[in-house]
């Protein structure tokens, strides 16, 4: 589980904050799982722009007791580790393969910690994922919450995740 | 195990059939066909001799327990061996999957011995 430090937990409300950690379970579990990388969870801050910190990005609607959306942004470098190692073959370039997976790994990174949530009695829906494909594009969160920004590091590379519910 | 069965394997992420693909590939079985909704599924179904269904949840169309409940309430296929391969994981998903009759189910994110132990108990 990760600290949060008091001056995060003041920009961002409390229901927010009990929202991270199921993320950052599932995000771990799911790339070790399926792709078989060690993933180290860093320090959570609060993004302030829309700007992606990656290079190819999957977006996800959730829906419930709070209304929100989950983005997991990845480094060019790092998905193509993870999904070669998915497939057992090395990707090289950023393509519909790659946007298709990036597609399938938000969409179980969703579910592990919807299951998570809900142990604690939060009920989430997923929407199907979407995903964009490009340097410097923009994350459109559906909601005007805070943007609690995870980072993450792997050998092959760093990404992030985006967690933004409503006020 | 009888690996020499025809499997269809159903779902909208080709990322997903593919790495389906590669674990039964590896526990032996060679007769595998693709669709990428339920609707493709059940197009499949009619038209091949299908003898194993592994299938997604949340997909276009017409979702694998749409498909599950389908496959059900038609007598040709009402005993199919029917796998759900789903991130769908929360209780009420799992007790619906259940009451539509589906065989086991397995939740992603998974291992390859995963589905080869859940194959073995439906297969057996």
């Amino acid at each position: 589980m990760i600290r949060l430090d008091r001056s995060f937990v003041r920009k961002v409300n409390a229901m927010n904050v009990k929202l991270i950690n199921p993320f950052i379970n599932a995000t771990i579990n799911v790339l070790e799982t399926m792709a078989f990388v060690k993933v180290d969870a860093g320090r959570p801050y609060v993004k302030t722009d829309n700007l992606a910190v990656g290079d190819v990005t999957g977006i996800l609607g959730l829906t419930g007791v709070a209304n929100g959306t989950i983005a997991v942004t990845f480094e060019e470098k790092c998905i193509l580790t993870i999904v070669s190692n998915m497939f057992g073959e090395a990707m090289e370039s950023l393509n519909d393969e790659i946007a298709d997976a990036v597609g399938e790994l938000t969409n179980m990174i969703s579910g592990q910690a919807r299951r998570e949530l809900e142990q604690v009695g939060k009920v989430f829906k997923a929407a199907i994922p979407s995903v964009v494909i490009g340097r410097n594009h923009s994350i459109r969160h559906y909601s005007d919450g805070p943007k609690i920004a995870i980072p993450f590091s792997t050998e092959g590379g760093k990404f992030t995740i985006e967690v933004c519910f409503e006020r | 195990m009888d690996t020499s069965i025809k499997v269809l394997i159903v779902d909208d992420f080709a990322t997903m059939r593919r790495i389906l693909k590669n674990i039964l590939k590896q526990l032996g079985f060679k007769n595998l066909v693709e669709a990428d909704d339920g609707t493709t599924a059940w197009e499949i179904l009619e038209n091949q001799a299908i003898d194993l269904i592994i299938s997604d949840w949340n997909m276009p169309k017409m979702t694998g327990l749409e498909l599950l409940k389908k496959v059900r309430a038609d007598s040709r296929y009402a005993r199919k061996p029917f796998l759900m391969v789903t991130a769908e994981a929360q209780k009420q998903n799992v007790i619906e999957a259940v009451q539509a009759g589906v065989s086991n189910y397995v939740v992603k994110p998974f291992t390859a011995e995963a589905i080869s132990d859940k194959l073995a108990k439906i297969l057996k």
